[in-house]
């Protein structure tokens, strides 16, 4: 049998096979014991030419409904330039592997450290790692490292306006790993400071796990709260959304001494759960504390500037059962896509995403508060782009309804909540007929 | 690829005022209300200002200093470098798949989520288990979760003092440290001369503190577990289970299948057996799979279908929790559903062999010229321990960074740790007999070299874009982002 993805001929395999020292192919798996042999055919359809395969997707894809999206929740709608899918198709980026040898990978090498100035850039942190797999493993691994730094103790304060997608995978490494989780509570939407400074008087915690903007798009002023922490010796990280960065007050101002979060919002597609990528930076005295990959600059022996993979004593492979990760990958082509991205949009471009999204959010907050159906659930606080609803109606019905319109009206986050994000996306007539939806409610 | 440095950063062609961008006119009202100070950053980030001609032609300049599958030959031991299918990329970026939101209704995505159904069955089929997830993101991921299965299962049962994991002393770092992580205590086993695993010192290890049993077959070296079917039996009697770390499980495509071998839990690397391109390191996707018996613990999000043939998420399960809040990785899973319709059965059970054979093809060729310490039938990669003749000086480090002057990508180098001078060798299926017979003349050309001209090699390579990097430099000094650069 001929396959377009195997080069070797009849003729090939039986002048290898000499070579070889065997009769046949089944001759080189004498070793593997009759019992243990798979001699049948697989319950998988015969090979398919390419159009049968594009056929294949093809009617998959009329099973999808494409929709408007109003739905945030940590995963936003942001358009992403044409430059893009050029750059990431170029066969050198998206067909090499892990830079190790960096004399043959300068590319990866480049694009990661150009990343990861832009992610300190963003964050104000003086320390990015090469990425990591998504926003919700990248906050496990925060957690992990506050509890590795902290040694003997292993309590974490979390605080509850922390997106629970985020906070469902942190409880489950802290349930193997032996971690404590405590739950800071709100007042109104906001993580409530006073509560925090009673939970590290009683001592013991290793870190502190703050949002903003958080799961309910609502801007937390953490004044106070970095402060809070280092008296009690814990960690301050704070969970963010990095498109938002160009405009909100930045980890590294808060004095965070982690940055975290899901690197989607840099115009990535939803592409129905990813791939994403997990961004998380410190400061310059946990850098030897930090996961994943770090690429630093150095110098060849002709002294031309040089990129390598850094601070290697840190990674698995070397530290085995010692290491407090285990990551071994990083999300190279994704981290290029966030580079490429930040550097189309630049400082500017990301400020105009950020001032669209925020007035779309609010001129839409606006009409659906004036149907009288919807109200504000937390009309006291400030919100960039994302806000949440109280519906005074059947919110299943009303999501049909849009669907059946052709519009994602945001995600249900309580019988009566929606959460509702507005982007450069989505335009006025669509929040209109949004709104008219709702007042048919 | 160059062989002169493409070196520009990106901050370096920035000047005030340029843009690449484009966006949509607001056409809504502003509003009046503006944020407080207090939330606001203080000033602008520094990020590049540049044209959309010169952002382009800077990221392709780049992309000339890399090197990738597609540019040659990439013998990545335990790697699996094989070509990744063009149309996979167009299936993954279909335009009815990219814009879904995860978070939208069940009943307008079921074109995703019978892609994502298919796929798991696949698998489970190829792995001759029950079911999988495809939510992990990776493959140390997937092995963080497996053993996260493994260790609900045994709280299922109130057996709650297994906190041991054995690990072969041949294992990927990723085994130990994912046992780490999952607050396993690791136990290395020793292993045999030829890299499998010692049954006899395996024995007294099996103790009921056990929780799992981690093994690479292929091994790390290339060899079958034959003793595998034993190994099981012990593994099972002691109560513990049998995990299958999925890296080298290309070669076993059409030939033999993990669960029919006795493994209970597995993870499959679709960035290797499946052809999902790696990305520069990422994104690669990690799916695990599950015997009978054991699907309840598997991670939540499940897609489940309906009596009706609809699909559905079901709700959170309580055993084991989340490792995702998504279903994974889904472009990358929608690259390796393509890529299996595409082989279909036939091109499945031709690409183990057809790997083994390379491999084998290689091993036989160069084995007068470089120690192999294993002389069997290999499967789809082997381990030479550097050159037959040491007297030359010349290292494996020095024959890797030789091949790059030759237009190769270097083998997987020191790794595994059982030998010296490990220079561990895997083709792939889809290599032509043409570019091996490349690979291997100038392989004894290099040996040829160390004897006759040693210098040569060690100062290897010569032709690159980049030459000998200083590494030490880098860590005792690092420079991580472009202001530690500019700063005096």
């Amino acid at each position: 049998m001929q396959h377009r993805y195997f080069p070797h001929t009849e003729a090939d395999i039986k002048a290898m096979l000499q070579r070889c020292g065997v009769g046949s192919l089944d001759d080189l798996y004498a070793d593997v014991p009759e019992e243990l042999r798979f001699h049948g055919d697989y319950q998988v359809p015969s090979q398919m030419s390419e159009k049968e395969v594009r056929d294949f997707f093809d009617g998959l894809g009329r099973r999808n409904k494409q929709l408007v999206c109003f739905a945030g929740a940590g995963y936003y709608d942001h358009y992403a330039p044409s430059v893009i899918n050029t750059i990431l198709s170029r066969s050198e980026f998206l067909t090499a592997y892990t830079p190790y040898q960096p004399e043959i990978s300068q590319g990866t090498l480049q694009y990661i450290f150009e990343y990861q100035t832009m992610m300190c850039e963003m964050t104000g942190m003086d320390v990015s790692n090469a990425s990591m797999y998504d926003g919700t493993t990248a906050t496990a691994e925060a957690m992990l490292m506050c509890v590795a730094a902290a040694r003997k103790r292993n309590r974490v304060l979390v605080s509850s306006t922390l997106n629970p997608a985020v906070r469902r995978v942190i409880e489950t490494y802290a349930h193997y790993h032996g971690v404590v989780i405590d739950e800071i509570p709100n007042h109104g939407g906001v993580a409530s400071r006073d509560a925090l400074a009673d939970m590290l008087a009683k001592g013991d915690v290793a870190g502190v796990i703050a949002s903003t903007p958080n799961f309910y798009g609502i801007l937390e002023d953490l004044s106070g709260w970095a402060d809070l922490c280092h008296q009690a010796k814990a960690l301050f990280v704070i969970h963010t959304v990095p498109a938002d960065l160009a405009v909100i007050k930045t980890p590294g101002e808060w004095g965070a001494d982690i940055a975290v979060g899901d690197g989607q919002s840099l115009g990535m597609p939803l592409s129905y759960g990813g791939p994403y990528l997990g961004f998380i930076c410190c400061t310059k005295a946990l850098m030897r504390k930090l996961p994943g990959r770090i690429v630093g600059a150095t110098t060849d022996d002709a002294g031309q500037r040089t990129f390598v993979l850094t601070l290697q004593a840190r990674e698995q492979h070397i530290r085995r059962d010692k290491a407090t990760s285990n990551i071994c990958s990083n999300q190279g082509l994704m981290a290029l896509y966030a580079a490429v991205y930040m550097a189309t949009l630049g400082p500017k471009g990301l400020r105009e995403v950020a001032e669209k999204g925020y007035h779309g959010a609010h001129y839409l907050a606006d009409r659906l508060q004036a149907t009288g159906k919807m109200r504000l659930a937390f009309p006291e606080d400030p919100f960039l782009n994302e806000f949440v609803m109280h519906c005074d109606f059947d919110i299943d019905e009303f999501i049909a309804r849009c669907v059946a319109a052709g519009i994602l009206p945001g995600v249900k986050i309580a019988p009566d909540r929606m959460l509702i994000a507005v982007t450069e996306m989505q335009s006025r007539s669509q929040m209109d007929e949004l709104v008219k939806i709702v007042e048919s409610m | 690829m160059n062989r002169k440095l493409y070196s520009k950063l990106i901050f370096e062609l920035s000047r005030p005022g340029r843009r690449a961008y484009s966006l949509p006119r607001t056409d809504v009202p502003e509003t009046a209300a503006a944020l407080p100070d207090v939330l606001l950053r203080g000033s602008e980030p520094a990020l590049p200002e540049v044209d959309e001609p010169s952002l382009v032609r800077h990221y392709v300049n780049m992309s000339t200093n890399n090197f990738g599958v597609d540019n040659g030959f990439y013998p990545l031991g335990s790697c699996t470098m094989k070509y990744n299918p063009k149309i996979n990329e167009e299936m993954a970026a279909h335009p009815a798949m990219a814009g879904l939101h995860p978070y939208q209704p069940a009943e307008t995505a079921q074109g995703a989520l019978e892609a994502y159904f298919t796929l798991q069955q696949l698998l489970a089929e190829i792995g001759g288990m029950s079911e999988f997830t495809l939510n992990p993101f990776a493959g140390a991921h997937g092995e963080l979760t497996g053993l996260m299965v493994i260790r609900a299962y045994h709280e299922s049962r109130g057996d709650t003092k297994r906190t041991k994991v054995i690990v072969p002393d041949s294992a990927h770092g990723t085994n130990p440290a994912s046992a780490a992580v999952a607050g396993l205590k690791v136990v290395e086993v020793k292993s045999h001369p030829d890299g499998t695993i010692d049954i006899d010192a395996l024995r007294p290890l099996l103790t009921d503190e056990v929780a799992a049993v981690m093994m690479t077959n292929p091994n790390t070296t290339g060899i079958f577990e034959h003793g595998i079917p034993e190994i099981a039996r012990m593994v099972h009697e002691a109560g513990a289970l049998l995990y299958y770390d999925g890296a080298n499980l290309n070669p076993l495509l059409g030939v033999a299948r993990p669960g029919d071998m006795g493994f209970d839990v597995m993870h499959i690397n679709l960035h290797k057996t499946f052809s999902t391109p790696h990305g520069g390191g990422g994104p690669g996707s990690g799916p695990v799979g599950v015997r009978k018996g054991l699907e309840q613990f598997l991670p939540s999000p499940r897609v489940v279908r309906r009596p009706d043939g609809t699909f559905a998420l079901d709700a959170p399960n309580t055993a084991l929790g989340s490792v995702s809040a998504t279903l994974g990785n889904f472009s990358v899973q929608l690259r390796a559903l393509s890529y299996i319709l595409s082989l279909g059965n036939e091109g499945l059970k031709l690409a183990g062999p057809l790997a083994t054979l390379n491999a084998n093809y290689i091993k036989e060729s160069l084995r007068n010229l470089y120690k192999l310490p294993i002389d069997r039938v290999c499967k789809h990669e082997f381990v030479f321990d550097g050159l037959a003749d040491k007297s030359t000086g010349v290292t494996t480090l020095h024959v890797a960074k030789r091949l790059l002057d030759h237009g190769f990508h270097a083998p997987t180098i020191y790794f595994p740790l059982l030998f010296h001078e490990s220079l561990m060798i895997e083709p792939t299926e889809t290599e032509s007999l043409e570019t091996l017979d490349e690979f291997i003349a100038v392989m004894r050309e290099i040996a040829r070299e160390a004897a006759e001209e040693p210098e040569k090699v060690i100062n290897a390579p010569h032709h690159t874009p980049v030459r000998h990097p200083d590494d030490t430099q880098a860590a005792l000094e690092p420079k991580v982002k472009y202001s530690d650069l500019t700063a005096k």
